[in-house]
């Protein structure tokens, strides 16, 4: 469904710090699967996860969701598709502070106009299912890391995207949180949604939920494999 | 310090030198807060808008959408900017007029001769004329947000070339108000004999003005009736048909000038109750129950929703299919609204009146 | 349609919890908006009140005032000059008045003795204005001694005190009797100080302006709607004068705004960051920028206009009397009449919130326009 064709990202071009981050990568995101990217920090993980979701315009190359290339929209469209597509998982939770927690998860949503109620009701059932629906009057910074990042996740999710991309999900957890979070991600990958993962954490790829891994260096992939070999729980749901 | 004397009762009764001193400030009518909210207003709106139109320039030379260089997206940047100046500008463009009028029309008693506000405006020659390029701002801000709004809309932006070069005439038409508007408050002085109303519109007068007025009743009357009515029939089948949404655009501003024409030839002086009475400022006043303030809004709001109607109606690009009609629709409800309205009061202040013409 | 009120009161809601959370950061502009505001618009409000009221006044002073000059000063006018101008066509009244200034050392001001149309205090009895008597320390049946042009003290007994409704010129008024003040000043019979005409028809004033002239040449005359344009002129003009001064204030404020606006915190700068990265766009966040610009503005100007008007008509304007009337030390403790003007209201508006917006407008859209992938990179 997201194709990426020769794309590169060059920071500060032209200047003396000059940085390629991410070189002639082409790649396609398949429906409905768990692809991660992998690869040591500074390989350009992330910025190859905002290049995929619309976040990062390329300095070259082309990206396309659905067949249509996006990497020239004007802004707004461009906003309203990544809105309306992808649910960001940011590396470092990214949550307003001094904030409840229902605001947060509502915050994606104000900017598409929907009745102020559905986007409410909508918060609260998706903090439920995360298992923050206790907490959804507490302020954020009052969350614990692990509340925080399904905290993070139940905002990714409010305007119903059907892909869901993930920076680092499990890098301030301990391996126990690690596993719930990654729990999440597997319901909503059994749900039908497609999950891009950037991540070095080995207990990402020790619970069978990635099926496909990018290995990334300096900015390039190295190699592309599927682990699909390995059974997936025992969903019948794959495609 | 002894300026004003103690007792009006006792009046300029210091040893001359209160008189020559109040002489001086004479001149200072600039003081005034409404001139120097009027010149702060459009002194910002012309910088505002001036950057804007050098902006426009830079945009119509080398926008490229076909690439993400930094440039491109530095300009892409800069027309979040552009839109919102053109935005307060417009919003600040209806308060400007308001009080540019009403202010006019308060100095009226400053100046020996001067009635109302004409005789304010045409106290040096540069009121008129400010009142004239404020309006066409107005017009032509609201214009440009109709083809803004729609363009946003369009994935492939087709409309943002007209919409710059329409820019470029925003700009000086924002600098001539600020310059037209420093002159005039500039050069106000009390001492100056100016004309009233009469001289302008009424029998005794000349010029193009002076023969509006001598315009009969029994041509102008079924003239404004008629536009009147033709521009609502276009705009209703425009709403229910989506058809000759063009042609309402097109009437609706040809009704604006037949609308001016008409109250200046007769609605005007049926307000007042007096033939010869032709002015369309003194309506604004408080002895004729502030109707100016009834029928001008609703004349401005429905030509400004009206025309844009018919611009967004005129829009063909493939990716506004859905959005053109839909702007044009919302802008032709205002506008249909507005002008049954104005019609309405026009009607019901002939009705009241007790002038045979 | 309604997606787009649903969007606007979202943002507004982000808005306001925004200002809510930031309460601290945003009180001490919010505070300078108001003393802005405030300051500008009581200085409008209190010339306003002066200039109605000295209009007030002025619709019962004649239509036209002849004064005598010699040698381009005004003098006495002889009784016979009263005659000839009775004369002429069109007048319909003269009157020959009888005023003059007094300085009192006791308070160091300039007092208006003057003779009334009517109802003339008795011989040595006196009508006095409030503020006059305030000062002096009077009330009715005290004596007010002065001393004439001779230097010989007069004691006049107080009658009474005048209204004061018009407390602002009658302030430091001697209303005494005919032969009181002729004695006092020294000035014989059959002079008077100036002469006050009704016309006929008050279109034709200035005609029989000319026709004054023509049979009095030493003499000038002085129209009521000259008057009050000269007023008025006065009036603005001492607006003016702290209303340039203020724009100093107005200039600092901006300053102020814009710097507080381009001063993004680290933790501001992420958040925008953070609302970019979720699917806001640029329009979004301007939106939300505008809308606190609005609602900032909004709250300051209606609490600082309050205030100023409070100031203004219930306690006496303290803070400005000094600078606006400031020609005597008799200045009077007056109440103006409470008004609400839109006009004023819009003027005061354009002056305040237009540097605001100018202001913020640059560095709202610099934040803004932040990349989306800026909260990526960490
Ligand atoms: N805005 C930027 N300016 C300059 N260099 C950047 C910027 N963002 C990222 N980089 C650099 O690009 C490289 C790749 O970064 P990133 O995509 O964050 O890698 P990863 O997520 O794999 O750690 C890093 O070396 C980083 O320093
Ligand atoms: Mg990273």
């Amino acid at each position: 469904m997201i194709e990426l064709a020769g794309v590169g990202k060059t920071f500060n071009p032209g200047r003396d710090n000059e940085f390629h981050a991410v070189r002639e990568v082409s790649l396609s995101i398949e429906a409905g699967r768990v692809t991660a990217l992998r690869g040591p920090s500074g390989s350009g993980k992330t910025t190859l996860l905002g290049l995929i979701g619309g976040l990062t315009r390329p300095s070259v190359g082309r990206v396309r969701l659905h067949g249509r290339d996006i990497s020239a929209l004007p802004e707004r469209f461009l906003t309203a598709l990544r809105r309306d597509t992808f649910g960001f998982v940011f590396q470092q939770f990214q949550l307003i502070r001094d904030l409840s927690v229902l605001d947060n998860v509502m915050l994606p949503a104000v900017p598409t106009g929907r009745a102020h109620a559905d986007i409410h009701a909508r918060a609260l059932r998706l903090l439920d299912e995360v298992g923050l629906g206790q907490r959804a009057a507490a302020r954020v910074q009052w969350l614990s890391g692990g509340e925080a990042q399904r905290a993070a996740i139940a905002r990714a999710l409010i305007n119903d995207p059907s892909v869901i991309l993930a920076d680092e999900p499990t890098a301030h957890l301990d391996s126990a949180l690690s596993r719930q979070i990654l729990e999440i991600l597997a319901e909503l990958r059994r749900r039908g949604r497609t999950l891009v993962i950037a991540s070095h954490d080995p207990l990402v790829f020790e619970m069978d939920l990635v099926e496909r891994v990018v290995d990334l260096r300096d900015g390039r992939v190295l190699t592309v494999h599927g682990l699909s070999t390995v059974p997936m729980d025992k969903s019948a749901c794959r495609p | 310090m002894l300026c004003i004397p103690n007792s009006p009762l006792a009046p300029l009764a210091g040893e001359g030198s209160f008189e020559s001193r109040c002489r001086d400030l004479h001149g200072k009518v600039i003081f005034q807060p409404a001139a120097l909210a009027l010149l702060l207003a459009s002194s910002l709106n012309a910088l505002g808008l001036a950057a804007a139109g050098l902006f426009a320039l830079r945009m119509l030379r080398h926008w490229n959408p076909d690439v993400g260089s930094e440039a491109q997206i530095a300009l892409e940047r800069r027309t979040h900017l552009v839109s919102t100046l053109v935005v307060l500008s417009l919003l600040l463009s209806l308060p400007m007029l308001a009080l540019f009028t009403h202010t006019a029309d308060a100095m009226a008693p400053f100046f020996a001769g001067a009635m109302c506000a004409v005789g304010s405006l045409k106290a040096n020659a540069w009121g008129l004329p400010a009142l004239a390029v404020m309006l066409a701002g107005f017009f032509l801000a609201a214009a440009w947000l109709v083809l803004h709004r729609l363009d946003t809309r369009g994935w492939d932006q087709p409309l943002l070339l007209a919409k710059y070069r329409l820019l470029l005439l925003l700009a000086p038409l924002a600098l001539a108000q600020a310059a037209l508007l420093w002159l005039y408050f500039g050069g106000l002085k009390a001492e100056v004999i100016t004309s009233c109303c009469g001289s302008l519109f009424g029998p005794a007068a000349t010029g193009a003005l002076a023969e509006l007025s001598a315009l009969p009743e029994t041509i102008a009357r079924p003239l404004f009736f008629l536009t009147l009515a033709l521009t609502l029939a276009a705009g209703t089948v425009f709403l229910v048909r989506g058809r000759l949404g063009r042609a309402f655009g097109m009437l609706a501003g040809l009704h604006f000038l037949v609308a001016l024409a008409a109250i200046v030839a007769f609605i005007a002086p049926h307000i007042y109750e007096q033939p010869h009475h032709h002015c369309p400022f003194c309506l604004l006043q408080a002895e004729h129950g502030y109707a100016g303030w009834l029928l001008y809004p609703l004349l401005f709001l429905g030509t400004a929703a009206g025309v844009g109607a018919g611009l967004a109606a005129g829009v063909r690009a493939a990716s506004l299919q859905a959005e053109a009609p839909r702007l044009a629709a919302a802008l032709a409800r205002i506008a249909v609204v507005a002008l049954a309205a104005f019609g309405a009061a026009v009607t019901f202040y002939l009705w009241r009146s007790n002038l045979v013409m | 349609m309604n997606t787009w009120i649903e969007r606007q009161r979202g943002l507004l809601d982000t808005t306001v919890a925004n200002l809510r959370r930031r309460k601290a950061r945003n009180l001490g502009l919010f505070m300078a908006y108001v003393l802005l505001v405030f300051l500008l618009a009581s200085v409008v409000l209190f010339g306003d009140g002066m200039r109605r009221e000295a209009r007030l006044l002025l619709e019962v002073a004649p239509e036209l005032v002849v004064q005598r000059l010699t040698a381009g000063r005004h003098d006495l006018m002889p009784a016979q000059w009263l005659e000839r101008i009775a004369g002429l066509r069109g007048v319909a009244a003269v009157e020959g008045r009888l005023w003059g200034y007094h300085h009192d050392a006791a308070v160091g001001a300039n007092l208006t003795l003057q003779v009334p149309k009517e109802a003339a205090p008795a011989a040595g009895r006196v009508h006095l204005g409030a503020t006059l008597a305030r000062l002096r320390g009077l009330a009715p049946g005290d004596v007010l001694s002065l001393r004439d042009h001779a230097g010989q003290p007069h004691a006049f007994v107080v009658e009474a005190l005048l209204d004061s409704r018009s407390e602002l010129v009658s302030a430091d008024l001697v209303l005494l009797c005919e032969a009181d003040f002729r004695a006092f000043f020294g000035i014989g019979a059959g002079l008077y100080t100036d002469a006050a005409l009704r016309v006929v028809n008050p279109l034709e004033t200035r005609t029989v302006a000319e026709k004054v002239l023509a049979r009095l040449p030493a003499t000038r005359v002085i129209s009521r709607e000259e008057m009050r344009r000269t007023y008025d002129a006065v009036f603005n003009w001492r607006q003016g004068l702290p209303l340039m001064v203020l724009s100093v204030l107005l200039a600092a404020f901006a300053l102020l705004a814009w710097d507080k606006a381009s001063g993004l915190s680290a933790e501001e700068r992420r958040e925008i960051g953070i609302l970019k990265a979720l699917g806001w766009d640029s329009g979004d966040v301007l939106a939300m920028k505008l809308w606190e610009g609005a609602l900032l503005s909004v709250l300051a100007f209606l609490l600082g206009y309050t205030l100023a008007w409070l100031h203004v008509y219930y306690a006496g304007a303290p803070l400005f009397e000094p600078v606006l009337k400031g020609w005597s030390v008799l200045y009077p403790r007056f109440a103006l009449a409470p008004e609400v003007d839109i006009s004023r209201i819009v003027s005061l508006a354009l002056l305040t919130v237009l540097p605001y917006v100018a202001a913020t407008l640059v560095p709202v859209w610099r934040a803004a326009t932040l990349d989306p992938d800026e909260v990526m990179r960490e």
